[in-house]
């Protein structure tokens, strides 16, 4: 049977961020992918070494929407390294404390998304109704909902008080009980078991070459989690388990994130109770030491890197971050093609490409700009190959 | 358990019992809630803003040492320093402002404190500036 190409975005309605897939179709069968994300580029990694180190927070939290809390710690754990100074281990806890309700409100939002695509809307309005929980909860610790911005370069921006512990304890108990409500939902739900079970197949060989991160590695039976493996902040002293599941599907990535979601309440239980006295904030001084720093985070969509170059000026020569998204295309690539117990059907790529928990916007990094002639354009891989021969010979 | 209702050749009803079981009680819980959204232009007063929420910015004069610190950490160009009879002081354009706040956390002073105050939209651009 011939192929033929149906082009999917970069604007779709089924998709919930700009990318443009070109799939190759034999009859309703996926055979071949390719794919571009370059539609969404913004120039931050530029415009940061246009601002010093404490001007930088506030527009690396913009990087993304939703996991501004891990960009924002990324960054600030990333430019103390500069500076050779420890920062108290209440700032550290109450980071924590942060980072977690980021990645509940995060994977609940994911949670309802994917609920969305497989036509469930039922669940997509509950998860979206108690995410509201997580949000008032940010709001009132942070000061906003979502550009939270709480750690700062040498701390946390405020303290907790005790009646604010106790309020965030009791949210606690409401997000555990609806989180067991939605394991328990998605384990006997018919609707979901339809449509995940055995869709966008990534053997753990593959998620390994692809060096895919996050809840996608983990639902591929891989313990791998930056929290565990190279501790930053306070999770060296927090207890908590890598969740995996072994299904390697789209439904395996359902199953990890909901009970990741217990073990972010736990986790935020143990930090509460176990919060060391002593200041949430020291003073840096606007310059730190020349050198250079590189930082792992996880973010709720997985692994994320910031790497910073100093000259011991206050603003970076260089600063590069690498997003759990990217990481994830080899990973999306893998699972359109996959041929293992199951053929991709066209109308199951909608969420496949939502069980990567998709962020173009903070992927889409290198945009070539020539200033004099008012031009920007994006290099192929091949014409990058063809650029590379030519200064080889 | 299944139930089906078919008419002649047609389905007309088709569901599985124990699913819809699942989530009746959820629904019957829902019955009886109140609504979890708010009518936000209508019920202003329902709109919950807690304290130290990074709202328009207040400026007190008197206070102000003309240091000019937060001139230094603004991300986004919000703050121009002027000289008046006093000596030196910023104005803020809250066209510009991202409300990250930095400005008061740096002021050794405590001269500028972001409100609970959300509505700053408004037709004219002078209203935006605070002097």
């Amino acid at each position: 049977m011939s192929t033929f190409d149906i082009p999917i975005g970069p604007q779709h309605p089924a998709l919930p961020e700009p990318l443009l897939l070109k799939l190759e179709v034999e009859g309703e069968s996926v055979v071949g992918v390719d794919f571009d994300v370059s539609y969404m580029h913004r120039g931050i990694e530029k415009l940061l070494e246009t601002k010093t180190y404490f001007q930088g927070l506030p527009l690396v939290e913009r990087i993304c929407g939703i996991c501004n809390a891990a960009h924002g710690l990324c960054y600030t754990l990333n430019v103390e390294k500069l500076y050779d100074k420890e920062i108290p281990s209440r700032a550290q806890y109450l980071r924590v404390v942060v980072e977690e309700l980021s990645r509940i409100h995060s994977h609940l939002l994911w949670l309802g998304v994917a609920a969305f695509e497989i036509g469930f809307n039922t669940m997509f309005m509950y998860t979206w109704r108690d995410r509201e929980h997580v949000m008032d909860m940010l709001e009132a610790i942070t000061g906003n909902r979502v550009t939270t911005e709480y750690s700062q370069i040498g701390g946390v921006r405020r303290d907790i008080s005790p009646e604010l512990a106790e309020k965030l304890l009791k949210t606690m108990d409401v997000v555990e009980e609806r989180t067991k409500y939605y394991i328990k939902v998605a384990l006997t739900e018919p609707t979901i078991a339809k449509r995940t079970q055995g869709v966008g197949y990534l053997s753990p060989e593959d998620a390994k070459a692809t060096c895919s991160v996050g809840p996608v590695i983990r639902a591929s039976g891989i313990k791998f989690d930056v929290r565990a493996d190279d501790p930053y902040a306070a999770h060296d002293e927090i207890p908590f388990n890598v969740i995996t599941y072994d299904s390697c599907d789209v439904f395996g990535r359902i199953i990890v994130r909901a009970q990741e979601l217990l073990e972010c309440v736990n986790m935020i239980r143990y930090a509460l109770k176990n919060l060391p006295s002593g200041p949430f904030r020291i003073k840096l001084p606007m310059k730190p030491n020349a050198g250079e720093a590189l930082t792992r985070v996880e973010a709720p969509r997985g692994e994320l890197l910031h790497y910073t170059l100093c000259e011991g000026t206050p603003k970076p020569y260089r600063y590069k971050v690498r997003t759990p998204t990217l990481a994830n295309l080899g990973a999306l690539r893998a699972m359109l093609t996959s041929k293992g117990r199951y053929v991709v059907n066209i109308g199951d790529v909608p969420i496949i490409y939502g069980s990567i928990d998709p962020c173009i916007c903070c992927t889409a990094r290198v945009q070539f700009i020539d200033v004099k002639k008012g031009k920007a354009w994006t290099w192929t891989l091949d014409e990058i190959r063809n650029m590379s021969k030519k200064v080889k010979a | 358990m299944e139930i089906s209702i078919t008419f002649g050749y047609h389905t007309v009803f088709d569901c599985e019992v124990d699913r819809v079981m699942s989530m009746l009680s959820e629904l019957l819980k829902n019955l009886f809630k109140k609504r979890a959204t708010v009518l936000y232009p209508e019920e202003k007063d329902k709109v919950h803003v807690p304290e130290g929420y990074r709202g328009k910015l207040e400026f007190y004069r008197e206070k102000c040492i003309g240091c000019t610190l937060c001139y230094q950490v603004c991300p986004s160009y919000t703050i121009e320093i002027i000289t008046d009879e006093k000596g030196k002081r910023p104005v803020f354009n809250l066209a510009r402002c991202t409300y990250c706040g930095q400005c008061e956390d740096i002021c050794p002073t405590k001269s500028i404190h972001l409100t609970k105050q959300f509505e700053i939209i408004s037709l004219d651009k002078k209203d935006l500036v605070v002097k």
